[in-house]
C-alpha cells in the first residue's frame, strides 16, 4: 500500500503510467486524476522555466514545436539542481540530435548563445581597473603583463550568424541575419549583458587572455590569424565593458 | 487567544508580499503598506548582477523573510549538502529575519522536479523529517519555519493527521510554523473536511508566519471540487474569512500575500496587503 518517491516520480514524468495505488481522495477512493494535478505542475512549470530560458529559441521555432520539443527535453533532461534560471545547460546538445529540429542548423548554437547571456547577467560582479593605467605604462611591461578579465564576460564561436539571428527575433527593426559565421563576445559593463560580433582574431587574442598568456602573446596570437589585427579596437571593447579587472605586471 | 510572542521568526506583525523583480522601483519609491519582502531562496542563487544588487538595496529598507522552495525536506534520500550550503551563504549575508521551507518534496534521484509533492503522514516520514530539519537548523544556525502543504490527495498508509504531524515536528525539532491559509482552504476543500476545524487544532502557538495566496477552482473525474494552489489571482472570499478565524485565536502575526504568476501591477498587490493589514487592525495586539 505504501507509494515510495520512486514510484511517485516515475509516474510522475510519464503520463501513460498508471497513478500509483495507495493514493486516495478525501473519501478513500483511487486518486484517479487528482495525480495529475501533479504531472500537469511538473510539466508545466518546467516548460514554462524553458520558454523564459530560451526566448529566441523559442521565437525561432513557435510557441507549439516549443512546447513539443520542451515535453520530450524535461523528461530527458530535468534540472539537476533547484536553480531554475540555469536550467536548461543541455539544450544546445539536445538540439543537435533532436531529429524534428535537427534541419534548423543553427538552432543549438543560439541556444547556446542564450545559455551564455543568463550566465553573464548572474556572474560575479568585478570592479575594473581604471583604463588610464594602460596609458602609464611602458610598451614592454604593458606587453609582459597579463590581464584578469570579468567573470561576466561570454565568449562564443559559431559557424552561422548567431548574433544575427537573435536580434533579428529579438530586438524589434533588427535587420535579417546575412549568412555568415560570427563570433560574439558578451560583455556586462553594469547590470545587462552587451554583445559585440568581433573577428577570428580577436577571438584568439581573447582566448590567449583566457588562458593566461601575456598581452604581447595574446597579440601575437591575433596576429597570427589576421595580420591587421586591431589590438587597441578590442582594448577599447573590453575597456568601455568594464570588463579587464586586474592588470598584472613582472614586477608586482 | 494566545499570548505567547512566536519566537521563531524577526517579522514584524504586519502585510508583507512576495517580491517580483518589476515591483522593485514602485516598491522603492512607496512600499506602503507593505512592511517587508520574501524572496523565494532559488531565485537569489547567482553570483552577482542585478538580482543580488537589488537585493542589497531592499535589504537596507525592509525585513526579509527567505522561503526556500528547492530543499525537499520531506525527500527520501539525504539533504543535498551543496544546497544547504547555498541556503546558508545567502542567509549568511542578507540576515533574513525568517527562512520558510515546506513540507513537502521536490527532488529524486537527483532530479529537481520544481513542485511541492506529497508524502504520507507515519511515523517513519515523520522521524525523517525532523532528522532533516534538525540538519537545516544546525547548518543556518537559526530556527526555521514549515509550511503546511495544498493537497489534491491522501496516502491509504499515513496513520497521523496532518496537524498532530506537523505539532509533533514542531515539538521535536524546535522549529516553527508557517501556516498557509490559503493551502487549508484548498487542501480541505479538495479532501473534504473542514478548514475551521484544520486551524482550531492546528499548533497557533507556533505560527511565527501566514501566508495568503490566490487560486484556481477545477474538479475532479466525479465532479467533486478541486482547487488547485495557482497564486496567480486575488485571494478568495472564504480564505479571508478563514484569516479572521485564525487570526482571532492566534493574535497578531506577520502576513503575507502571494502573487506568483499572472504578477499584476503594483497597486493591484499593495490592495491585497492593505486588506491584509484590515485584518491584523481588527485583532488585539
Amino acid at each position: 500500500m505504501s507509494v515510495s518517491q520512486s514510484d511517485f516520480h516515475a509516474a510522475l514524468l510519464d503520463s501513460a503510467a498508471p497513478v500509483p495505488s495507495g493514493l486516495r481522495d478525501g473519501n478513500g477512493r483511487a486518486a484517479g486524476n487528482r495525480f495529475s494535478v501533479y504531472r500537469n505542475n511538473v510539466a508545466v512549470s518546467l516548460t514554462e522555466a524553458l520558454e523564459v530560458n530560451f526566448p529566441a529559441v523559442r521565437k525561432l521555432i513557435g510557441e507549439k514545436k516549443f512546447r513539443a520539443m520542451a515535453g520530450i527535453f524535461l523528461r530527458q533532461h530535468p534540472p539537476e539542481a533547484p536553480m531554475i534560471s540555469q536550467y536548461g545547460t543541455e539544450m544546445p546538445d539536445f538540439l543537435k540530435t533532436f531529429q524534428p529540429l535537427a534541419h534548423i542548423g543553427y538552432l543549438p548554437d543560439v541556444a547556446r548563445l542564450e545559455l551564455a547571456l543568463r550566465q553573464s547577467y548572474h556572474a560575479a560582479d568585478a570592479t575594473p581597473v581604471d583604463p588610464a593605467i594602460l596609458g602609464t605604462m611602458a610598451p614592454e611591461a604593458l606587453m609582459g603583463a597579463h590581464l584578469d578579465l570579468a567573470p561576466a564576460l561570454r565568449l562564443l564561436r559559431s559557424d552561422w550568424p548567431v548574433h544575427g539571428i537573435w536580434s533579428y527575433k529579438m530586438e524589434p527593426g533588427a535587420p535579417k541575419a546575412v549568412h555568415e559565421p560570427q563570433n560574439v563576445l558578451i560583455l556586462r559593463p553594469d547590470f545587462d549583458p552587451r554583445m559585440t560580433v568581433i573577428s577570428n582574431a580577436a577571438v584568439a587574442f581573447l582566448q590567449g587572455l583566457l588562458d593566461g598568456t601575456s598581452l604581447g602573446t595574446a597579440h601575437d596570437r591575433g596576429i597570427a590569424v589576421d595580420p591587421d589585427f586591431d589590438l587597441a579596437h578590442i582594448l577599447g571593447l573590453l575597456i568601455g565593458g568594464k570588463a579587464i579587472t586586474n592588470i598584472i605586471t613582472g614586477e608586482s | 487567544m494566545l499570548d505567547s510572542t512566536p519566537r521563531f521568526t524577526a517579522l514584524p506583525h504586519a502585510p508583507g508580499v512576495g517580491y517580483k523583480a518589476q515591483h522593485y522601483a514602485a516598491i522603492m519609491h512607496d512600499p506602503a503598506p507593505v512592511a517587508w519582502l520574501e524572496i523565494h531562496a532559488e531565485n537569489y542563487m547567482g553570483e552577482g548582477g542585478r538580482p543580488i544588487a537589488q537585493l542589497r538595496h531592499l535589504a537596507d529598507r525592509f525585513a526579509f523573510s527567505v522561503h526556500g522552495v528547492g530543499l525537499s525536506i520531506g525527500g527520501e534520500t539525504p539533504l543535498d549538502r551543496d544546497h544547504l550550503a547555498r541556503l546558508a551563504k545567502l542567509c549568511d549575508w542578507l540576515k533574513p529575519a525568517s527562512f520558510s521551507e515546506h513540507l513537502a518534496w521536490s527532488t529524486h534521484d537527483s532530479h529537481f522536479l520544481n513542485d511541492l509533492l506529497p508524502l504520507p503522514y507515519t511515523t517513519s516520514t515523520l522521524t525523517r523529517i525532523a532528522d532533516h530539519i534538525d540538519e537545516v537548523q544546525e547548518a543556518l544556525n537559526r530556527p526555521m519555519l514549515l509550511e503546511n502543504p495544498s493537497s489534491y490527495l491522501t496516502f491509504a498508509e499515513s496513520t497521523w493527521s496532518e496537524t498532530d504531524f506537523l505539532a509533533e515536528i514542531a515539538r521535536r525539532t524546535g522549529c516553527g510554523l508557517l501556516l498557509d491559509i490559503n493551502n487549508v482552504f484548498v487542501s480541505a476543500t479538495n479532501l473534504g473536511y473542514s478548514p475551521q476545524g484544520y486551524i482550531d487544532s492546528f499548533p497557533l502557538d507556533k505560527v511565527g508566519e501566514i501566508h495568503l495566496g490566490g487560486h484556481d477552482e477545477d474538479a475532479d473525474e466525479t465532479g467533486a471540487p478541486l482547487l488547485i494552489d495557482s497564486h496567480g489571482r486575488e485571494v478568495a472570499d472564504p480564505v479571508w474569512a478563514l484569516l479572521d478565524h485564525t487570526l482571532d485565536r492566534s493574535g497578531p502575526r506577520p502576513l503575507l500575500i502571494e502573487w506568483d504568476a499572472d504578477i499584476p501591477d503594483w497597486p493591484v498587490l499593495a490592495a491585497e496587503a492593505r486588506r491584509a493589514e484590515a485584518a491584523l487592525q481588527r485583532v488585539p495586539a
